[in-house]
């Protein structure tokens, strides 16, 4: 008993009396076969000794071909596919491993149950290890005794198949009632009671062999068959009964219509026996009620064995119906309605024997392929949309609707082709699913829209990396690129996409498309990583509405109008999510940044107390200058060095930039600015979210976030980065430039020199703050020391790599400008550098900057967001301030009005 | 095992939260993940939380103590990604061994401990199986459809090591589990059998599905009806759905599984989906709500949490499944067929 059943058992105390199940079986979808399911379909042209084209195809390693075959398959109704590939001159295994592996990658072919088919065990296998369901082995037996077929029946279900047992043993075949019920339920005992292999997942196939051979033996064979099926449908529990119909007609071949009569009714009498599935051509059944007549009972005289001479007057009838099958005289009538109507009825009735003239007919008269798809064949497709919908059309016809659609429309696409030759497509269209995803769905439905909208589309398919993407862009010089992508991860990777265009400074327009893409995601993340146009579009039909737009003469102007749309919608997103909700300040505290200070020595400045730098160096200075937000100034935008190679702005980047390196050689040689700083480094004490200067008693205030995090996420405050239980160090600077530029800038005035002027303020903020950076090198390395022998180049300066920060009063972590004030004093910034404050704390020159220092290693940058009343009213205790003034200072900070 | 059986007639059982989410509050670096004997390893092993249960099992054992303390019946080993496929990247194949003995055998002691002292409710290890990296079922590559980064047999062997280390190390039950290609889990499933056999030994089984998205498809394309199909030739103690959705988006998919499983049923749901910055911020009282209707539903017998899951998410599960009753197993009465056997 299964453990299964005996969890159960022991639910009530009492035996269960065990019900047979179906036998289910499965493709990337279930196919659940019961007592009530009417008959089993496989497939069996994928099978190199059942189809010469199929071996010929694999032969010749056409893959993408046979998988059509495959395809064909499917859509003609089978439920299971067989798959076989013993051929003498095949590599099985290999063959067998690789048709299975492309099928997988074909979700309309891997829908279905897998019938792996071979007379060799290690194909068997290998098959087994390919594929994810649960299907059908063919097949097992007896032949080579009991030992092989029980080890091999135990591998089957530890691999998860069902079996296909043959009625064949030791002796040789079964080849009479007798010899296929005494081997069927031999095979049974061993299977049920041995390998304990599930009952319902056993199927017989006990031979079908010709009929009407001539040789008499023969002329039971098929009632044998419906007899031994009989037999084993009620005396063996749960098995079922499959067998390869085609045989039975083998000795009338040429003479489709007998064949496919013989096959019909072969079926009948098998399927009233008990017949549960059969390898069967779809293409080669009649109808069992539209076999004529006298036909049907020539043919049933053979199977049923009803009459001596039944061979003979078949081979006699035979003569007579001789033909090429399944042509029957059809009613034509419809043939004299329009040309709309004529469309619309292959349609609805799946005819494709005139679609092509029809097809020529309407293309003629509405002088444009496009109109025809979008005119009568779409109507036609909608009759038939509407019929499956009230349940008047059933699945396989709509498919067949289907297949008449894609030729009609394959006809009119070397039309359509040239249309676009001539000039007439809107630009080409890359479509690819990201690395790591494999959704496709979406991304294929806005290819097909696209693509009727004239658009030249070329899909990449799923999982395409990023370097594959843009090196395909580049080849066929696509004009617009979309990404798709349906999980979490396929954002991040998108973002990575929009990076890699960056650096290598393309063009192109970036969609952004899929479940879990949102234009939120888009303007926040991604859109800032690329210097051009990067639109989210929600579907399809919005995806023919941006790329018209991105490609029409107004595209410039589009794009800036996206990018400036997202650049306000990140803007409100990041004060948005703060208002999320919050915790109160005493929570907030209790959730500090989560240091062990037990494991965080106290770092002792090597010069403590303040240092002044007055007139220091440009030319040193100049070294530190960051580049790039000096382009940004002049709306030039990019990175710099690549800033020179845009195909836009390059030229005038370079420009811009040696007219810079003029005026800063100019402004060095005349020392017509000066730079001046000053820095401190001071012992320091907690208190609370405040910081006590030990010597002096001044205190710096400093705010905590208070938005709610993350369990696990902590509510900073700068503070945090002070040791909170013993005296440890912080430092503070204003450093300036600008002394000089007043001058500077008068005389550029005079001479009404706008772009002089700009460029010296332009320059003499840059060299503000290299000299922070600079400044903040020396802290680290010299005067502080804790980083002695740290080496950075400027980039990795630019991008922060460095231990420790330098946060600005008035900026994100610290937003109150009044802090400012406190700072000056204790670095008697006035008196050192010349540098002022505003009443509105600004400082002045503007070429300048100042902010704190602190080294502990986990001290990061980040936004305080929004605060609540209940910290402003602490703030403004601590800060002996009223807390009108308070919120005044700090009102873009407030969660309150 | 029999315990464990008789206890989920009575009860439906808690299983614990994520593991990574935990880790994460450490804040650890590139030192936690080494010891003397990896101290010159030439690869960053910074991330690979699984070395953890070796080089610093004093936060694992926490870990699992939280998750037990929070009412967690059911622990899972640190162990998701202790296959030499997945270490592969690491380079730390040869510790594969070991990382899953150790790793059970910790979890196991924590298990034991609160067993001892709450004997009323005995606390089990499930040995937890990942996906690997590796799809058996999906190309890696475009343009080549036919190409595997991975074979069965290769699946096979690794997991085989596995299971063997995690049984030596302890385990009361195997978990294969985040099963998003059902080929990897067959292979797991076949190695599993073949040490049972060589062993001579029982052990339960869990295994975990995933559904990826609305759909309503594992990575690899199956239906939830198609991936239970697959995997329901083994003798399985339970199957379920786990992570890449919040409880609300597992709610159907869990049902079909209920309707149609002969198995216990499991559910770890991630808490909530992420959020547009790959974040989960579903609060425990925002999950218990969606779990409840698991729960009013009948849906579960065993219940707990995946990504962004924490010991407060499971405290709030486990008072919550307390009062419900398990979900019953179907009675084999009511399938389809009229055809009686003994």
């Amino acid at each position: 008993m299964s453990r299964s059943t005996a969890y159960q058992s022991t639910v009530d105390g009492q035996p269960m009396t065990q019900v047979m199940k179906p036998l289910v079986l499965s493709g990337l979808e279930p196919l659940i076969v019961t007592e009530h399911t009417n008959f089993v379909n496989v497939g069996e042209r994928t099978n190199v000794t059942g189809s010469k084209r199929f071996a010929r195809l694999i032969a010749e390693d056409k893959y993408d071909e046979a998988l059509e075959v495959a395809l064909d398959q499917v859509r003609g109704g089978a439920q299971i596919l067989d798959v076989n590939m013993d051929e003498g001159m095949l590599d099985g295994k290999k063959a067998i491993v690789k048709f299975l592996h492309l099928i997988a990658s074909e979700p309309e072919i891997a829908r279905i149950p897998i019938m792996i088919d071979s007379s060799k065990w290690e194909i068997i296998e290998a098959g087994l290890q390919c594929v994810q369901g649960k299907g059908v082995v063919n097949s097992i037996s007896l032949k080579e005794g009991e030992q092989e077929f029980i080890d091999h029946a135990k591998k089957v279900k530890r691999y998860g198949a069902a079996v296909i047992v043959m009625a064949f043993d030791e002796k040789g075949q079964a080849d009479s009632y007798e010899r296929r019920i005494e081997i069927c339920e031999r095979s049974y005992r061993i299977l049920v009671d041995v390998v304990k292999f599930p009952p319902q997942d056993i199927i017989f196939d006990p031979n079908i062999f010709p009929v009407a051979t001539g040789i008499e033996e023969h002329n039971n064979n098929a009632l044998d068959f419906f007899q031994a099926t009989k037999w084993i449908k009620e005396n063996l529990p749960g098995a079922k009964v499959s067998g390869g119909v085609s045989n039975v007609s083998f000795s009338f071949r040429g003479n489709n219509v007998v064949r496919e009569a013989m096959h019909s009714a072969f079926l009948y009498h098998g399927i009233q026996a008990g017949m549960d599935m059969g390898i069967v051509n779809a293409g080669m059944i009649e109808v069992y009620d539209e076999i004529p007549k006298d036909l049907l009972e020539h043919v049933e005289d053979v199977l049923l064995n009803r009459r001596d001479d039944a061979t003979e007057r078949m081979l006699a009838f035979a003569e007579n119906v001789k033909g090429g099958g399944k042509k029957k005289v059809e009613d034509l009538g419809w043939r004299e309605a329009t040309v709309e109507d004529r469309l619309s009825h292959a349609l609805v009735k799946g005819i494709v024997d005139f679609i092509e003239e029809d097809t020529e007919e309407a293309r003629a008269k509405y002088n444009s392929p496009l109109q025809v798809i979008e005119g009568p064949l779409m109507d036609g497709m909608n009759v038939v949309g509407d019929l499956f919908g009230s349940g008047k059309m059933f699945l396989p016809q709509v498919v067949k609707s289907a297949r008449v659609m894609k030729k009609s429309v394959a006809y009119l696409t070397p039309y359509l082709e040239k249309e676009k030759a001539s000039g007439n497509t809107k630009g080409k269209i890359l479509l690819a699913t990201v690395k790591g995803d494999v959704h496709d769905i979406g991304k294929n439905i806005v290819g097909v829209v696209m693509a009727c909208n004239n658009f030249d589309i070329e899909d990449m398919g799923v999982m395409v990396p990023a370097d594959k993407i843009l090196d395909r862009a580049d080849e066929i010089g696509a004009d617009i690129i979309g990404l798709s992508g349906l999980i979490t991860p396929s954002l991040d990777e998108m973002v990575n996409v929009a990076e890699e265009m960056n650096r290598r400074k393309m063009k192109t327009p970036l969609l952004i498309g899929g479940a879990t893409t949102s234009r939120i995601h888009t303007a926040v993340k991604i859109s800032p990583k690329y210097d051009q146009a990067v639109i989210h579009v929600l579907d399809a039909s919005k995806s023919v509405g941006v790329s018209t737009n991105l490609l029409s003469d107004r595209s410039t102007e589009f794009s800036k109008q996206i990018k400036s749309e997202y650049e306000v919608l990140a803007a409100d997103h990041a004060s948005r999510t703060e208002t999320k909700s919050y915790i109160s300040y005493d929570q907030a505290k209790a959730n500090p940044a989560p240091i062990d200070w037990s494991q965080s020595p106290i770092l002792e400045p090597n010069k403590e107390g303040i240092t002044v730098f007055n007139n220091y160096d440009l030319s040193e200075i100049r070294k530190y200058i960051d580049w790039t937000p000096f382009f940004s100034t002049w709306m030039l935008k990019g990175k710099y060095p690549a800033i020179f190679e845009n195909p836009t702005v390059g030229e005038e980047a370079k420009k811009l930039f040696s007219e810079a390196q003029e005026m800063l050689d100019e402004i060095i040689e005349n020392r017509s600015l000066q730079a001046n700083g000053v820095v401190g480094l001071f012992k320091v004490c907690r208190k609370g979210d405040d910081v006590v200067i030990v010597d002096n008693d001044k205190q710096f205030h400093f705010l905590r976030q208070q938005g709610k995090k993350a369990p696990g996420v902590p509510n900073l405050s700068l503070v945090d980065f002070i040791n909170a239980e013993k005296e440890d160090y912080m430092g503070g600077f204003a450093v300036t430039a600008g002394v000089g530029l007043e001058k500077l800038v008068e005389r550029y005035k005079a001479e009404h020199d706008d772009y002089k002027e700009i460029m010296a303020k332009a320059l003499a903020d840059r060299l503000a703050e290299a000299f922070a950076e600079l400044m903040h090198e020396k802290i680290r390395k010299e005067l502080w020391g804790y980083a002695a022998n740290e080496k950075w180049s400027n980039e990795d300066l630019i991008k922060e790599k460095y231990k420790g920060i330098r946060p600005a009063p008035g900026y994100p972590a610290c937003p109150d400008h009044t802090e400012k004030k406190t700072l000056f004093e204790l670095l008697e910034v006035e008196k050192n550098t010349g540098i002022t404050l505003t009443e509105s704390y600004a400082m002045y020159p503007t070429a300048a900057v100042s902010g704190f220092y602190f080294s502990h290693p986990e001290s990061k940058y980040f936004g305080l967001g929004k605060i609540s009343k209940d910290q402003v009213e602490d703030y403004a205790k601590r800060k002996q301030m009223s807390e009108g003034e308070v919120e005044k200072w700090l009102s873009p900070n407030l969660n309150y009005k | 095992m029999k315990n464990l059986i008789n206890t989920l007639h009575k009860k439906i059982l808690v299983l614990d939260g994520a593991m990574g989410t935990m880790i994460q509050r450490h804040k650890l670096e590139e030192v936690d993940f080494r010891n003397e004997s990896l101290k010159d390893h030439d690869k960053s092993l910074k991330g690979n939380n699984d070395l953890l249960s070796i080089t610093r099992p004093d936060i694992i054992k926490e870990i699992h103590a939280q998750y037990f303390e929070a009412g967690a019946d059911i622990a899972e080993t640190n162990t998701f990604s202790s296959t030499t496929i997945a270490q592969a990247d690491y380079g730390l194949e040869d510790l594969v061994y070991e990382l899953n003995y150790q790793s059970a055998k910790i979890a196991k002691e924590v298990a034991d401990d609160f067993t001892k002292k709450e004997p009323e409710k005995p606390r089990f290890v499930a040995g937890s199986m990942g996906p690997t990296n590796r799809t058996a079922s999906l190309s890696p590559d475009v343009n080549d459809p036919g190409f595997r980064a991975i074979t069965f047999e290769e699946l096979r062997v690794a997991y085989k090591q596995q299971a063997e280390a995690l049984i030596d190390g302890g385990v009361d039950m195997l978990l294969v589990e985040t099963v998003f290609d059902t080929l990897n889990a067959k292979a797991a499933l076949f190695a599993i059998e073949d040490v049972k056999d060589e062993k001579g030994i029982d052990i339960p089984v869990m295994v975990s599905g995933t559904i990826t998205d609305a759909s309503g498809r594992t990575l690899s394309g199956q239906t939830t009806e198609a991936f239970l199909i697959s995997i329901s030739h083994m003798d399985l103690l339970s199957v379920g759905l786990n992570c890449a959705l919040g409880a609300a988006q597992l709610r159907p998919y869990l049902k079909i599984l209920s309707d149609k499983s002969d198995f216990f049923v499991s559910a770890h749901p991630n808490a909530g989906l992420p959020n547009e910055f790959g974040q989960y911020d579903e609060t425990p009282e925002m999950m218990a709500d969606q779990i409840k209707e698991f729960l009013e539903g009948g849906l579960v017998n065993i219940i707990g949490g995946c990504c962004g899951t924490t010991p407060e998410h499971i405290a709030k599960i486990s008072s919550l499944a307390a009062r419900y009753q398990p979900r019953l197993i179907k009675s084999q009465q009511s399938t389809v067929d009229g055809l009686a056997v003994n």
